[in-house]
């Protein structure tokens, strides 16, 4: 119980954390110019003053911006985040529409770098100095180096155009009419490259990290004593240099978890992914200000929830770790 | 296929053909007649909010709803009205009164009978209230609607408005269901998600992010059409991806726009494709520079003429837009009704531009100039670099004072910028798409794409309210060559392109652009091959 008794407290904390966030990008948001009445008059080839003042009434933008924050404030801790003016849905409706092909892609992504990136960094750490070492290292920095929107249309033009191995864009076959098993297996054909290349970026930095980690446990006392003893390489490998060498790795884990949003929304670009990185960056673009206040609403949460259980983990991992609530 | 003599014909013909010709279209020699079934892929970017067109008419809603919803009429590659939902139309010899026969038979989707109680519903209730272009077309020009029976409605003029035939058009005049829409909140119906109208297609699916599913409505009351099963718009955010998309016929069609032009330059090679330019008429944009009249030093007429002189538009034309496009000579595109070449010319030349701003005694050390680009992609782009660079010859210091569409919209409708671009659609009369950027009744802040650039010239005025009611073509004729002079003379703004767009398709795919309005056809006759 000890191990996860901080985390009503941390929890307390978080609601004030996102309280703030929603308030701060509530304000940051109507620093842009423009608003959705402007855009949307623009895009109507026309728009007298009438039509301007007859759009703000209706969607409430006429209102002082601290009523509209406290009418917003009001509507989030009722979990109602409002309705999209442009799309003519309640926000979270249009969220939980495609929250789930986010979730499914960047947590592959997660997934992917992390398991490879660690095999990765172990392996070189374990061949230090040599032709495998070198190779990773030099692949790390490459792809730590390359811009994320290259290598996404230099893999579609590879493995999509030129080898025709997988779909170049979209989540599923699109009127393909497949269901069950055949069309679990159809997304995760899709899924391959926008996962790839979303996921080669942080492979990298786990690589990196993985591989300094495990050389700077590898010299400790501890590890010299269990040698000693006579106990095999691999299980002092993985016994006692990867279980410690793992800290780091983790701490950046949480914040790859945030960062990774980020990175969603290029890749949703590329590959036509229908993700909420895309239904974000539309919206930043169209002034829709409850949805764009709904999607850092979800995220912040999600950054929220994970950097808890990235603590949660360091206790799990290293049981000496107190986490202050 | 079936081995016919003639089928076999047609393919040794190919054959032979093929070494020579590998890029003809093979529609000349495959099946004429048409087939019934089969499914269209389409693009659609950027994806429409709505697919209701009378709450919103951004290009990609007008090409997905078209499908959906008609209006009265529709216009010919040369802009000649030609029946949708009216059969036949009269005009009253005064110019007054405009009478339109509907189709018999013609149901919504959800199988109600659709009447000209519906017309004069959409005309002068829900689109006056939700539609500024009809507000301000129903407000000004027209004194009543009525239906005359169930199959007959008659508009009724306040004065004669010769552009009023063209009103007609889907995303000027959608006609949306009144026994759906009367006495509710037109924006928040929750009909406004599952799209209620009268044409070939109906809304299956709308996966947001994904595609559009539209099907064959069975109860279309042209017998026999449409001929396709299925059209699916597929959402892909990426120009590059959407080349992939066509290369890899995950799609059939590239719509105008739907590709950088340097890209329709090498997939037109591809074998079995078509291009066309053809379908953009009734819309025809021109593409100018917007200079802001208030400030200097564009306030001054010849700083606008040496600018004009400063821009090579044959280089613009070849090297930003690949060669998609042509020379704007005015205000007028050449396939917009009204057009006259005679007017004053702005032939490139440097050296003569900064002797006249020289002569002017116009120092343009003493400027610097915010250029905003037009925040719609990569070709804007390059087209504001080419325009620093031209300023920046003639000796102005430019900065590039980049914003988002949100952010353009707003400051040119503040008249808060030096220099921008834009374009606008001309919707075949000068009256409907031009006089707003010239007319000085147009110059209200906070209204996007009007006189945001603050042009006030009394006889174009005059011309502009004169012609579109003058009864004689031949004098509105000579009204409009009167504008095109003056307002060139004035460089009111800087017209440099006819925008012109690629439409590119499978050979496969038939009678894809039988209008003027292109692809925001319903689309109700194309057929595939088999």
């Amino acid at each position: 119980m000890k191990s996860i008794g901080f985390v009503p407290n941390r929890l307390a904390k978080a609601v004030f954390v996102v309280l703030g966030v929603i308030v701060l990008n509530f304000l940051l948001i109507h620093l842009a110019p423009g608003d959705p009445a402007s855009v949307m008059a623009g895009e109507a080839g026309a728009g007298d003053e009438q039509f301007l003042a007859q759009l703000r009434q209706q969607f409430g933008l006429d209102q002082p911006l601290y009523t509209q924050v406290w009418l917003y404030l009001k509507g989030v801790v009722q979990l109602d985040l409002g309705f999209s003016y442009r799309n003519n849905v309640p926000v979270a409706e249009l969220i939980l529409d495609r929250l789930p092909a986010t979730l499914l892609l960047t947590g592959s992504a997660f997934v992917f770098s992390l398991l490879l990136g660690v095999a990765l960094g172990v392996m070189a750490a374990a061949r230090r100095g040599r032709i495998a070492d070198s190779a990773i290292m030099t692949g790390a920095l490459l792809f730590y180096a390359t811009p994320l929107f290259w290598v996404s249309l230099m893999a579609i033009l590879v493995f999509s155009i030129q080898l025709n191995w997988v779909p170049p864009f979209g989540m599923e076959s699109v009127g393909a009419g497949l269901t069950g098993f055949a069309r679990i297996v159809d997304i995760a054909h899709h899924l391959v490259l926008p996962v790839v290349t979303l996921g080669l970026f942080f492979t990298a930095v786990y690589t990196r990290i993985t591989r300094a980690s495990m050389l700077e446990v590898s010299s400790l006392e501890f590890v010299k004593t269990a040698k000693a003893k006579g106990v095999p390489p691999g299980q002092i490998t993985r016994r006692h240099v990867l279980r410690n060498a793992l800290l780091p790795v983790f701490t950046f884990a949480g914040i790859q978890a945030g960062q990774l949003l980020g990175g969603a929304v290029l890749t949703e670009t590329v590959f036509a992914w229908p993700g909420i990185g895309r239904l974000m960056f539309d919206a930043l673009l169209q002034r829709d200000y409850p949805v764009l206040l709904g999607v850092f609403l979800v995220t912040a949460v999600m950054v929220v929830l994970v950097n808890l259980a990235t603590d949660m983990l360091y206790r799990f991992v290293d049981p000496r770790i107190e986490v202050n609530a | 296929m079936k081995l016919t003599k003639r089928n076999l014909l047609a393919g040794l013909t190919v054959a032979t053909a093929g070494m020579l010709m590998a890029h003809a279209p093979l529609s000349a020699f495959a099946q004429d007649k048409p087939v019934a079934g089969g499914t269209l892929n389409m693009l659609m970017q950027p994806e429409p909010p709505t697919l209701m067109l009378g709450l919103n008419q951004q290009g990609p809603t007008q090409f997905a709803a078209s499908k959906i919803y008609q209006s009265l009429l529709t216009y010919s590659k040369d802009l000649k009205p030609i029946p949708s939902l009216a059969k036949s139309w009269s005009i009253s010899p005064d110019g007054l009164t405009y009478t339109f026969v509907l189709h018999k038979g013609v149901k919504w989707h959800d199988g109600k009978p659709f009447s000209a109680a519906d017309v004069v519903f959409s005309a002068d209730k829900f689109l006056r209230e939700v539609h500024p272009r009809m507000r301000a077309l129903m407000t000004q020009r027209v004194e009543s609607v009525v239906a005359d029976g169930e199959d007959k409605v008659v508009f009724k003029l306040k004065q004669p408005f010769s552009p009023f035939i063209y009103a007609f058009e889907v995303s000027t005049m959608p006609i949306v269901p009144k026994h759906i829409y009367e006495g509710t909140d037109y924006r928040n119906n929750p009909a406004n998600n599952t799209p209620i109208g009268t044409g070939p297609f109906m809304l299956k699916e709308w996966k947001r992010g994904s595609h559009i599913h539209l099907v064959k409505n069975p109860a279309y009351f042209k017998p026999g059409l449409p001929y396709l099963d299925e059209i699916y718009l597929r959402v892909v955010p990426d120009a590059a991806s959407r080349a992939v998309a066509y290369e890899r016929g995950i799609v059939d069609v590239l719509r105008g726009g739907d590709v950088e032009n340097f890209e329709v330059r090498r997939l037109q090679k591809l074998t079995d494709t078509s291009v066309t330019m053809a379908g953009w008429e009734m819309f025809s944009p021109v593409m100018f520079l917007q200079m802001n009249l208030r400030r200097q030093p564009f306030d001054n007429k010849v700083v606008r003429q040496a600018v004009m002189h400063a821009m090579d538009r044959n280089f613009i034309l070849k090297n930003i837009f690949f060669n998609v496009g042509k020379p704007a000579t005015g205000p007028i595109a050449s396939t917009t009704l009204y057009y006259d070449k005679n007017v004053p010319s702005y032939e490139f030349d440097m050296a003569k531009a900064k002797k006249m701003l020289a002569d002017a005694g116009v120092k343009p050390g003493n400027y610097t100039i915010k250029l905003m680009p037009l925040p719609y992609g990569a070709v804007w782009d390059r087209l504001s670099e080419y325009t620093k660079q031209q300023l920046e010859q003639l000796g102005f210091k430019v900065t590039i004072d980049a914003a988002d569409a949100g952010g353009y919209s707003k400051k040119v409708s503040d008249w808060d910028f030096d220099i921008t671009m834009n374009f606008l659609y001309q919707y075949a009369d000068p009256a409907i798409g031009v006089s707003r950027t010239y007319i000085s009744s147009n110059i209200i802040k906070g209204t996007p794409f009007a006189n945001n650039h603050g042009y006030s010239n009394a006889q174009v005025d005059r011309l502009f309210d004169a012609a579109p009611v003058a009864l004689n073509p031949d004098v509105r004729q000579k009204m409009y060559s009167e504008l095109q002079r003056l307002i060139v003379d004035d460089v009111a703004v800087g017209n440099l392109l006819e925008l012109q767009f690629a439409t590119l398709y499978r050979n496969k795919v038939h009678n894809l652009v039988t209008t003027g309005i292109g692809l925001n056809e319903t689309l109700d006759t194309v057929w595939i091959a088999k």
